[in-house]
């Protein structure tokens, strides 16, 4: 790009012609973004598209290889229909969900419970702790899910859904008491003084003031919560392996695939049922969604 | 964030004539500030009086409170990672059928493995890569959506956040069905504009390509996302007073973005390293290791090794040589975020 201006040239009136060329420059840089995202954006849904389009085919549609594979010509919604009535499928819906609300109910308890002692009343080492919290969180899954293993065989929780409520949270849990201190510690100290002198308690002025103060904190913090234990792929991998137990994530795979027969439109179509439901708190809840992704590195 | 704090502080500040504290740009004012608020209206002899019984009492009561309501958090820390986490470490030094220990044992024979050497140079290649290209198209991205007027940014935004939300084991079933051998539609295209076919997942150079591929496809958008955000919090006076000197936009790039976004791409950085590193779905479900286990990073090869052939220990030891890596990156993030925090008051 050129200069868009000498420094001498600041000082003369704009005449009508430099601010032109420096308005249509600025249209041309517009729409050269738009373009640009434009084609990011096709590339970024192809998968899903393509996802969308199988689980609308017929087996038969699928395998016969002379038409567009990108198209569907006899779009049906068999493939959904059938996994719906599916007795494994509907096994691993239930599981997820139960699962998944579980896992959110604890984790926010946990972290916001915390979240709120960090931020607000301190004690000996809470400093230290809530730096414990952040380091908790950089420490991924597939570094512990050897030693879980174990844990989970000594309480013999191996191939029971339960057993993940047990290691779910800790994937939420630092995360979301990581953003709650942000949003707890952003509220002014005048808020629960005044409340403290009018004479409530510590627990009023956690639910009273704080919690409804830090909504959007909490609404982000859960979505998170959601997210993570809904898309856990490596402990429903390693822990579950009868088919009753499963869960979304795993269960698709493993029943849909027999042997060498994959049933890609019904993989397909399992798949976007399972990405539905974050897909759809994502589309309602867009703000609090990216609220929550970002606090991550910037503290509330 | 989305909502803001006002400076309800200088309303009753009372005897304590300080100057009004600068409030912070987002709206959050800093420790001291806070501190600073009813009991500064209130004289100091009565404070001190105060302090003698009541708000010792009170704090000490305060302390008990505050530990009950974290003791959950501090028994799953304890509980549920750092023993995990020591017991990895115990693990590690069994023998196969846990029975004795053999010390160092299965590190050394790790490293006798050639497929184990493959697995290191795989998994560094892997995230290296997939976190270079991230970066890259992330800041592309987060700079076009940048130059959008703030009303359109939204719907864009909304798009190209897609591949991040769709659970990531889900839409690598999606990669793995576009990558398929005999009804690959990327090789339809190939096809049609007259290209041989690629054995995508076949072949060991394409395998490594399609991960890295799925990967840089479903990071993306966290990378833009967190640079917009910080792109965002750059004062405009910058860039207009840059203007008036006379910079051009690489100058404006060089001299003011990438100083100001430095703390933030960093952390980023780091941070998508650790759970590149540590990625599980993609590999196992692209190609499991293969072909021939060449294409493993850790946490397949220790899944294979440990849960797939039941060797425990040697799957603890495969999954311990992360923590390496994961030391130096948390030390660098934690850095980073604590200097942004300060930064930020």
């Amino acid at each position: 790009m050129k200069r868009e201006s000498r420094p001498t040239a600041e000082k003369e009136p704009l005449d009508g012609r430099r601010f032109g060329t420096l308005r249509r420059r600025r249209r041309w840089a517009l729409w050269g973004s738009y373009a640009a995202l434009a084609v990011f954006v096709f590339m970024f849904l192809i998968p899903p598209f393509y996802m969308l389009m199988t689980s609308l085919k017929t087996s038969a549609e699928i395998s016969e290889q002379r038409t567009n594979p990108w198209l569907v010509y006899y779009p049906t919604v068999q493939n959904y229909w059938e996994l719906i009535q599916d007795r494994n499928f509907q096994n691993f819906f239930v599981n997820s969900v139960k699962i998944t609300i579980c896992v959110v109910a604890v984790s926010m308890a946990i972290s916001v419970l915390a979240a709120f002692s960090l931020a607000r009343l301190r004690f000996w080492g809470s400093q230290v702790l809530a730096t414990g919290v952040f380091l908790t969180y950089l420490i991924p899954d597939s570094l512990l899910f050897i030693p879980f293993f174990q844990i989970l065989g000594k309480l013999s929780l191996i191939n029971n859904t339960w057993g993940l409520l047990l290691i779910y949270p800790t994937l939420a849990v630092p995360f979301c008491s990581w953003i709650m201190i942000g949003y707890f510690a952003s509220i002014p100290k005048e808020l629960d003084e005044a409340a403290l002198i009018d004479g409530a308690g510590w627990m009023q002025v956690l639910f009273k003031i704080f919690i409804p103060v830090a909504l959007p904190g909490i609404i982000a913090a859960t979505i998170f919560a959601f997210t993570v234990s809904w898309g856990q792929f490596i402990y429903p991998m390693a822990y579950l392996y009868r088919s009753d137990q499963m869960v979304l994530t795993v269960g698709i795979i493993s029943d849909l695939i027999r042997a060498d027969v994959f049933q890609w439109g019904k993989i397909m179509a399992g798949s976007l049922m399972a990405a539905a439901p974050p897909v759809i708190i994502y589309a309602f809840l867009m703000d609090y969604y990216i609220a929550g992704l970002t606090a991550g590195a910037t503290k509330g | 964030m989305s909502w803001k704090v006002s400076s309800a502080d200088n309303v009753h500040r009372g005897w304590d004539a300080a100057p009004p504290l600068p409030t912070r740009s987002d709206g959050r004012q800093d420790d001291e500030m806070a501190n600073r608020s009813i009991l500064a209206t209130l004289p100091r002899e009565e404070i001190a009086r105060m302090q003698t019984g009541s708000i010792r009492r009170l704090t000490r009561r305060r302390s008990t409170i505050a530990f009950l309501m974290c003791l959950p958090l501090i028994l799953l820390i304890f509980g549920l990672v750092l023993y995990p986490g020591l017991y990895a470490i115990f693990l590690s030094l069994l023998n196969k059928r846990m029975t004795q220990f053999v010390g160092l044992g299965n590190f050394t024979f790790l490293f006798q493995r050639s497929t184990f050497r493959l697995v290191v140079f795989q998994s560094c290649l892997f995230a290296i890569t997939a976190v270079f290209a991230k970066a890259v198209i992330g800041f592309t991205l987060a700079h076009l959506m940048h130059n959008l007027p703030s009303k359109n940014q939204r719907v864009w935004r909304g798009l190209l956040l897609v591949p991040w939300v769709i659970p990531l084991a889900i839409s690598t079933l999606g990669w793995w069905w576009l990558f398929d051998p005999s009804y690959s539609a990327f090789n339809w295209v190939l096809n049609g504009v007259g290209l041989p076919e690629v054995a995508w997942l076949g072949e060991a150079n394409w395998a490594r390509f399609c991960m890295i591929l799925v990967n840089t496809w479903w990071g993306t958008p966290f990378f833009m996302i967190m640079y917009l955000a910080a792109l965002k919090s750059v004062p405009e006076h910058l860039y207009e007073s840059a203007a008036i000197d006379g910079a051009n936009a690489w100058q404006k790039m060089r001299y003011i973005t990438l100083p100001m976004l430095r703390n933030i791409i960093s952390i980023t950085v780091l941070f998508s390293l650790i759970v590149t590193f540590a990625n599980f779905d993609i590999v196992r479900i692209l190609t499991n290791g293969g072909p021939q286990d060449q294409t493993h990073i850790f946490a397949t090869y220790a899944f294979q090794a440990g849960i797939q052939s039941g060797d425990i220990p040697l799957g603890a030891a495969v999954s311990l040589f992360m923590l390496p890596l994961l030391a130096v990156a948390s030390f660098f993030i934690l850095r980073g975020v604590t200097r942004r925090s300060k930064e930020a008051l």
